[in-house]
C-alpha cells in the first residue's frame, strides 16, 4: 500500500512537488524520521540502562553533567535513557494501534461500501453507535478491565478508534465501485473478495495512508493519557505517559521531569499530524484544508 | 443464418427511483423495456440508438453485470438470465466486454501485466510461471509491445488503452464480445485502427460481436446486421444493406436522414424529428415513438407494436409497416 | 417538518438500543465480570459474594439482567452503586452542573475565538494572519490536553500564583462566585484550546466555501458593504456545517472535559468516571456511558433540527 511505489514516476513526482511546498509537513516528516530512528537505536543512544537506580544521584538537573545530559528522576534513573526507551514503547503502541485501526476500519468500510444494502446499513449503524461514546470513555473502560500489556493497550486503542477510517474508506469505495474497471472484473468472474481487496483497496490507498498517519498521532496521545492515569504501560517499563505520572508528585520543585516527557509527546503528535496534513494535500488536493 | 449463439427475448431492466426521504420507491426508470435480439456465431450485430436509449444497460444485462428485471437470455441454448454466480462462472469465459471509457475501464493502480493476469488468476488457467508469456502473447495480438506489461494504464494513449481492454477481453478466448462504443472516445484517426484490429480478431478467431454505437456511420464499417433501439426497445432489425437502403421504421428513416452519407452513394433529404426523446422514467404509452412519429395514428398511443418479420432477416416494430 | 422530526426520532431508537447493548456488554464481558472488585478481594467471604450477587440480580440469566437494566434506564431507575447503594442517576446528575459549566464556558470561549479567527482567515486568505492561524491551529490540535493542563498549573498556579491549581472552590468558600470564576479560568482555557483550533479550521473552510458562491458575488455586485455581505449572506449559509460540527464534536467535548477534570480535580462527571473506574463501580460506569451517549444522540438531533429550520431542503433528505 505504498502509494508512491505503485504510482508512476510522473505521478509520484507531482505528489512530491506538492508535498515539498508544505514546509510544516516536511518538518513533520523529519521529526517523525528522527523519532523513529531514536526509538530504533535507543540501546546505542542511551547513556545508561533506563532502569538503573542510583539514589545518590536523585533529581539531577538537565545539562549539569555530561554523563547524564537530561538529569535524573526521583530514583536516580537517567532521564534521557528513559525518554529514549519510553519513546520506543510509545511509538510501538502508536504504530500497532494504527495498524489495528486501519485494518479494522478499512475492512468494515470496504465491506459496507461494496456490499451495500443490509450489510452496509448494519455496519454503518454500528459505526454510528460506537461514535456516540466519547472515545476516552470507551478506551478507559476497556483498558481498565484488560491486563495491560503493550499488545493489549495497542489493540484497545485501535479497536476504539477505527470508526472514522471506516467512514472515509466507505465513501471512497462508493465512488470507486461504479467505475467500469470493477464491472470488467465482474465480467471476468472475479469473486467479491478479489474485487474488494485487489481491485478497490489499492485505489483507496491515499485516504487510508493519510488516516493512518493521523491515527499514529492520536494513538500516541491516547497511550500517554491512559498510562498517565495508570491503566496503560506499567512501571518499571518507561512510557512518556507514566513518566508524567511520576513527575507530577515533584512538580513544584523539579518541573523538568514533567516538561520533558510532555514535550516528547507533543513533538511526536505534531510530527505525525503535520506529516498527515501534508500527505493529504499532496495526495488529494480535493481534501485540502490549509494554505 | 448460422447457428444462433445468443438469443435475448423480452429483456427488461428497470431501475427504481427512490425518494431521498425514507428511500421509498417513487418511480421506475425503464432503461430497457422489452428488447429482442439474436446473434449468430461469428457475426457482428450493431446495436444503434441515441444516447440514453438503453444500449449500455442492455449490454451489461446480457453479461449479467446488471440483473435483468424480466426476460430471457439464452447463450448457446442455455437460459442464463437467472443464474447465480456459480452457474454463471463458465459463461464468464465465453462472453466479454470492451467498455466505452478507456480511462475508467482499467484499474489505475494495477500494471497492465496485473490487469491481464487477472483473467488467468480468476479462472486458474496455466501456472504463475507461464503467465508472463501468455500476457506477452496477448499484448502482441493487439499490437502492443510485451514491455507494456510493466507500465501503468495512464502511461498509454486512449487508443492503446482500448487495445489493452481488448486484450483483457480476449484472454479467456470468448465466443462473444460486446463492444460498448469501443471507439467513440477516441480520436477519429485512431478509431479506424481499433475497428480494424477488432475486425482482424474476428476473422482470426470466429468471434461474434455486439457493437454498440450511437453513430450509424461507424456501424456501416463493421456490422453484418443492425438493430435500432429507441427508448428501451428495438424498433427495427435488418441486415446492414437492407437497413441502409430499405429501412421501414419511421425512426430508423429519421436517423438515417441525419447522417450525411452513411454509405457511399446513399443520400437522403434531411428529416428532422419533432420534440425531444421522452424520459425513460415516464415513457409514452403504446408505441414509445408515437409523440414524435410523423405518421402516427390513434392506435399508436394505445398499443405497443411488436417486432414483426416483414422479409427474411428484417423485422420492424410498427403498426403501419406490413410485409 | 413534523414528519422530519418523527423520522429523526425514529432513527434514534436503534442507536439507543445499540448504545445500551454496548455499554452493558462491555461491563459484563469484562474479565472477572462486574463483581471483580469483590472476588479479587481476599477479605470478602464467598457467601458474601453470593449475597451481593443476588442483591444486584447478577445470578440471573444475562438477557434478563440486560432487559431489567435497559427498562430501568427508560423509567429512570438506573440501578444502585456497589459502595453506598446510592441511585446511579442521582450520583451522575449531581455532577452534571459542574461539567456543564466547564463545557459551556470552554465551548463559548472556543466558538467566539475560533469563529473570529476562522472568518478573519477566510476573508484575508493567505495573509500572514491566515497562515499563522492555520498553522497555529494545527499546533494546538497536537497539544496533549493533559500535559497542557499540567503546564498551565505549573506556570499560572505554582510559579506565578495568579490562579488556583485545582478544585472548584476554595475551602470554606463554597458558593462564592468570585472563587468559582477563579477556579474556572484555567480548566476553561485548557479545554478551549483544542476546540478553538477545530472551530477556526472548520469556520475558515465553511466561509471560504460560502464566499465562492454566486449569491455572494451578486451581493458584491449590488454594492453591499463587506460587513453586510458577511452578516446577511455568509453567516446564515456557513452556519449549517458549523451547527453540524457542534453535534458531531460533542463526544470529543466530553472526552476533553474528562481529561481536563482529572487534571484540575474539577468535581464533574469526568472526575466521577475516573473515580468509578478506580473503584470498579460498574453501575456508575454503565450509567455514565449511557448518559453521555444519550446526551450525544440528543445533541445531534437538536443540531439536525436546527439545520432543518435554517434550510428547509434538508427536511426532504
Ligand atoms: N444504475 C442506474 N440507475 C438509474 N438509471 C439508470 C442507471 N443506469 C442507466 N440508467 C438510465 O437508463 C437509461 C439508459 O441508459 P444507458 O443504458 O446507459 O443508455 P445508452 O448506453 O444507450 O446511452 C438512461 O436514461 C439512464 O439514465
Ligand atoms: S407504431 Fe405508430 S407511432 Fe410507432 S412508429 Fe409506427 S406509426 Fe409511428
Ligand atoms: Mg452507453
Amino acid at each position: 500500500m505504498n502509494v508512491t511505489a505503485v504510482a508512476s514516476e510522473s505521478q509520484a513526482g507531482r505528489i512530491w512537488t506538492r508535498f515539498r511546498q508544505h514546509r510544516l509537513a516536511l518538518a513533520g516528516g523529519l521529526v517523525v524520521a528522527l523519532l523513529l530512528a531514536s526509538a530504533l537505536f535507543a540501546p546505542l543512544l542511551a547513556p545508561q540502562d533506563p532502569t538503573l537506580l542510583d539514589t545518590a544521584l536523585r533529581f539531577r538537573p538537565p545539562f549539569a553533567d555530561w554523563a547524564l545530559p537530561l538529569g535524573t528522576d526521583e530514583l536516580g534513573r537517567d532521564t534521557l535513557s528513559r525518554l529514549l526507551y519510553g519513546g520506543r514503547v510509545s511509538l510501538t503502541v502508536g504504530l500497532v494501534a494504527m495498524v489495528t485501526t486501519v485494518v479494522t476500519g478499512a475492512v468494515i468500510g470496504i465491506a459496507a461500501g461494496f456490499l451495500g444494502g443490509l450489510v452496509d446499513n448494519l455496519l454503518m449503524r454500528f459505526v454510528d453507535t460506537m461514535l456516540c461514546f466519547p472515545q476516552v470513555f470507551l478506551l478507559l473502560v476497556v483498558a481498565a478491565f484488560v491486563p495491560p500489556t503493550l499488545l493489549s493497550i495497542s489493540l484497545v486503542i485501535g479497536l476504539t478508534s477505527w470508526m472514522e477510517v471506516s467512514r472515509i474508506v466507505r465513501a471512497e469505495i462508493l465512488h470507486l465501485k461504479e467505475q467500469d474497471f470493477v464491472a470488467a472484473a465482474r465480467a471476468l468472474g472475479a469473486s467479491r473478495a478479489r474485487i474488494m481487496f485487489r481491485e478497490l483497496l489499492p485505489n483507496a490507498a491515499a485516504p487510508i495512508l493519510v488516516a493512518a498517519t493521523l491515527k499514529v498521532a492520536s494513538a500516541v496521545l491516547m497511550e500517554s493519557y491512559i498510562s498517565y492515569l495508570g491503566y496503560g504501560v506499567q512501571p518499571p517499563l518507561a512510557s512518556w505517559g507514566n513518566m508524567l505520572t511520576n513527575a507530577q508528585g515533584y512538580f513544584d520543585t523539579v518541573p523538568w521531569l514533567a516538561i520533558l516527557p510532555g514535550a516528547a509527546i507533543t513533538l511526536t503528535v505534531m510530527g505525525f499530524n503535520f506529516l498527515g496534513d501534508g500527505l493529504r494535500d499532496a495526495l488529494d488536493p480535493r481534501l485540502r484544508m490549509d494554505p | 443464418m448460422a447457428e444462433t449463439l445468443l438469443k435475448v427475448s423480452g429483456l427488461e431492466v428497470h431501475f427504481p427511483i427512490r425518494s431521498a426521504f425514507l428511500r421509498r420507491r417513487i418511480g421506475t426508470v425503464r432503461a430497457v423495456d422489452g428488447v429482442d435480439i439474436e446473434v449468430a456465431r461469428g457475426e457482428t450485430l450493431a446495436l444503434v440508438g441515441e444516447s440514453g436509449c438503453g444500449k449500455t444497460t442492455t449490454g451489461k444485462a446480457i453479461l449479467r453485470l446488471i440483473d435483468p428485471t424480466r426476460g430471457s437470455i439464452r447463450f448457446d441454448g442455455e437460459e442464463i438470465a437467472r443464474h447465480g454466480a456459480a452457474r454463471l462462472a463458465p459463461f464468464r469465459r465465453r462472453m466479454q466486454i470492451v467498455f466505452q471509457d478507456p480511462f475508467a475501464s482499467l484499474n489505475p493502480r494495477m500494471t497492465v501485466g496485473g490487469i491481464l493476469a487477472a483473467p488467468f488468476e480468476i479462472h486458474r488457467i496455466g501456472t504463475p510461471a507461464d503467465r508472463p508469456e501468455r500476457i506477452a502473447a496477448l499484448l502482441r495480438t493487439v499490437g502492443l509491445r510485451p514491455e507494456a506489461a510493466r507500465r501503468y494504464p495512464h502511461e498509454f494513449s486512449g487508443g492503446q488503452r482500448q487495445r489493452i481492454g481488448i486484450a483483457r477481453a480476449l484472454a479467456l478466448e470468448p465466443e462473444l464480445i460486446i463492444g460498448d462504443e469501443p471507439v467513440s472516445a477516441l480520436d477519429v484517426s485512431i478509431q479506424a485502427q481499433v475497428i480494424n484490429l477488432m475486425k482482424r480478431l474476428q476473422a482470426e478467431r470466429g468471434l461474434a460481436y455486439i457493437m454498440i454505437s450511437h453513430n450509424l456511420a461507424v456501424v456501416s464499417h463493421v456490422a453484418d446486421r443492425v438493430a435500432v433501439m429507441y427508448l428501451g426497445r428495438v424498433v427495427e432489425t435488418a441486415p446492414r444493406e437492407t437497413l441502409f437502403f430499405g429501412a421501414r421504421h419511421p425512426y430508423t428513416q429519421a436517423l438515417l436522414s441525419a447522417v450525411p452519407e452513411p454509405v457511399p452513394g446513399l443520400r437522403r433529404t434531411r428529416q428532422v424529428l419533432q420534440g425531444d426523446v421522452p424520459s425513460p422514467a415516464r415513457p409514452p404509452t403504446g408505441c414509445h415513438f408515437h409523440l414524435r412519429c410523423p405518421i402516427a395514428q390513434a392506435r399508436c398511443a394505445q398499443e405497443a407494436p411488436a417486432q414483426r418479420i416483414i422479409a427474411p432477416g428484417h423485422a420492424v416494430a410498427c403498426h403501419l409497416v406490413a410485409p | 417538518m413534523i414528519g422530519f422530526i418523527a423520522w429523526r426520532l425514529l432513527q434514534a431508537i436503534p442507536l439507543l438500543i445499540g448504545v445500551s447493548l454496548i455499554a452493558f456488554g462491555l461491563m459484563h464481558l469484562a474479565p472477572g465480570g462486574p463483581l471483580a472488585v469483590y472476588t479479587l478481594n481476599p477479605s470478602i467471604q464467598a457467601q458474601d459474594i453470593e449475597r451481593v450477587k443476588i442483591i444486584f440480580g447478577l445470578d440471573q440469566p444475562i438477557y434478563v439482567q440486560y432487559l431489567k437494566w435497559a427498562s430501568g434506564i427508560f423509567s429512570g431507575n438506573w440501578g444502585y452503586t456497589f459502595f453506598g447503594g446510592r441511585p446511579v442517576l442521582g450520583v451522575i446528575l449531581e455532577r452534571l452542573p459542574a461539567t456543564m459549566l466547564l463545557m459551556g464556558s470552554a465551548l463559548s470561549v472556543a466558538i467566539v475565538l475560533g469563529l473570529s479567527i476562522g472568518v478573519l482567515g477566510a476573508v484575508k486568505r493567505y495573509s500572514v494572519f491566515d497562515v499563522l492561524a492555520t498553522s497555529g491551529a494545527l499546533f494546538a490540535l497536537s497539544f496533549p490536553t493533559f500535559w497542557f493542563g499540567l503546564m498551565a498549573i505549573f506556570v499560572f498556579a505554582i510559579q506565578l500564583r495568579w490562579l488556583p491549581s485545582g478544585g472548584m472552590w476554595e475551602l470554606g468558600e463554597e458558593g462564592n462566585i468570585i472563587s468559582l470564576l477563579q477556579h474556572l479560568v484555567l480548566p476553561t482555557l485548557v479545554l478551549a484550546l483544542v476546540i478553538t483550533a477545530t472551530w477556526s479550521r472548520y469556520s475558515r473552510s465553511a466561509f471560504l466555501e460560502v464566499m465562492q458562491q454566486d449569491y455572494m458575488r451578486t451581493a458584491r455586485a449590488k454594492g453591499l458593504p463587506p460587513a453586510a455581505r458577511l452578516m446577511r449572506h455568509a453567516f446564515p449559509n456557513a452556519a449549517k456545517p458549523l451547527i453540524a460540527l457542534l453535534g458531531v464534536e460533542l463526544p470529543f467535548l466530553f472526552s476533553g472535559a474528562l481529561v481536563t477534570e482529572t487534571i484540575f480535580g474539577w468535581p464533574g462527571m469526568g472526575r466521577l468516571f475516573v473515580d468509578a473506574l478506580n473503584m470498579k463501580e460498574y453501575p456508575i460506569l454503565m450509567g455514565m456511558m449511557m448518559f453521555t451517549a444519550i446526551f450525544v444522540i440528543i445533541g445531534n438531533l437538536l443540531a439536525d433540527l436546527a439545520i432543518a429550520v435554517i434550510d428547509p431542503r434538508v427536511r426532504l433528505r
